[in-house]
């Protein structure tokens, strides 16, 4: 990747779009008053927003990749972050030697 | 890239459009598209941020991410959130991305593939974590399922980067159909 003008200006316009995304919630949420079911659906962003992150990867990529994240889970319940973390990158290691 | 835009997700998505001349609309396009989900991430974080001045909140945010968003969530759900907990985890986060950001291009054409390594598995491994530290009772199954199900079909159907805000979307919409005092328990 060349740093000439346009290259230049395509990052300084992605890291723009990208600042907007991260104070849009913050002016949104400040004029919400929120109970109920309302709640509710905000209290479900957290999960559901890193759910969709990485879904597609468990479950439609490869074998390797799904079986190594049903380790991963295994690990979740167990053990502290660091650790799960470990054992998922050693579990997909593995299995994709094992599996090719 | 790392130093400005400072998200993962968009930045590898960029490098494979990236081609000359340089397609600047399409790039920030799906740039703006990987990154709406920093806007319900921010709507779920402001009520937990009170501590902190509007302009802190608006300058703290600039190093909003998935993994330092995800870890103010967990930490709200034990003790709010203190203005220097905010910022210097922001910074750590930042200065970390650049400084391997910059390692990496030094040493990418000697590790060769990163997929040897299951390097790029340890991002799937955090958000296992984190969901796993994050999730509450039998509601939170039903908005994992939903997004799962959803963004997996989305990715499969349509195409990347739309999985991530239609997954998120439909997990929300699964508290609908959940009934509402089990998850507010007094």
């Amino acid at each position: 990747m060349r740093l000439d003008g346009t290259t230049v200006l395509t990052i300084v316009l992605m890291g723009l779009v990208t600042y907007l995304t991260r104070i849009a919630g913050l002016f949104i949420a400040g004029r919400l008053s929120l109970e109920g079911r309302a709640k509710a659906a905000f209290d479900a962003i957290p999960v559901s927003v890193l759910t969709a992150v990485i879904a597609p990867t468990l479950l439609t990529s490869s074998v390797p990749e799904t079986l190594a994240g049903v380790v991963t889970i295994l690990a979740a319940f167990r053990l502290p972050l660091l650790g799960t973390v470990a054992v998922g990158v050693a579990s997909v290691i593995l299995l994709r030697l094992g599996l090719g | 890239m790392s130093l400005f835009v400072f998200a993962g997700g968009a930045q590898f998505a960029a490098i494979e459009i990236w081609t000359f001349p340089v397609p600047v609309f399409a790039l920030v396009v799906s740039t703006l598209l990987i990154n709406s989900r920093h806007v319900l991430m921010g709507v779920s974080l402001r009520p937990k941020l009170h501590a902190l001045s509007g302009p802190q909140r608006v300058i703290g945010c600039f190093t909003l991410a998935d993994e330092n968003w995800a870890l103010a969530e967990r930490r709200a759900t034990v003790r709010p959130i203190s203005p220097t907990y905010f910022f210097v985890m922001g910074v750590v986060f930042w200065a970390n991305w650049v400084v391997w950001s910059f390692v990496g291009a030094l040493l990418g054409p000697v590790l060769g593939d990163p997929r040897r390594l299951g390097a790029d598995f340890a991002f799937t491994a955090i958000f296992i974590g984190l969901i796993v530290s994050l999730r509450s009772g039998p509601r939170s199954g039903a908005v994992i399922a939903a997004s799962a199900v959803t963004a997996a079909l989305v990715r499969a159907v349509i195409g990347s980067p739309w999985h991530v805000l239609s997954g998120a979307l439909a997990g929300i919409v699964a508290t609908a159909v959940v009934p509402v005092d089990q998850a507010r328990p007094r």
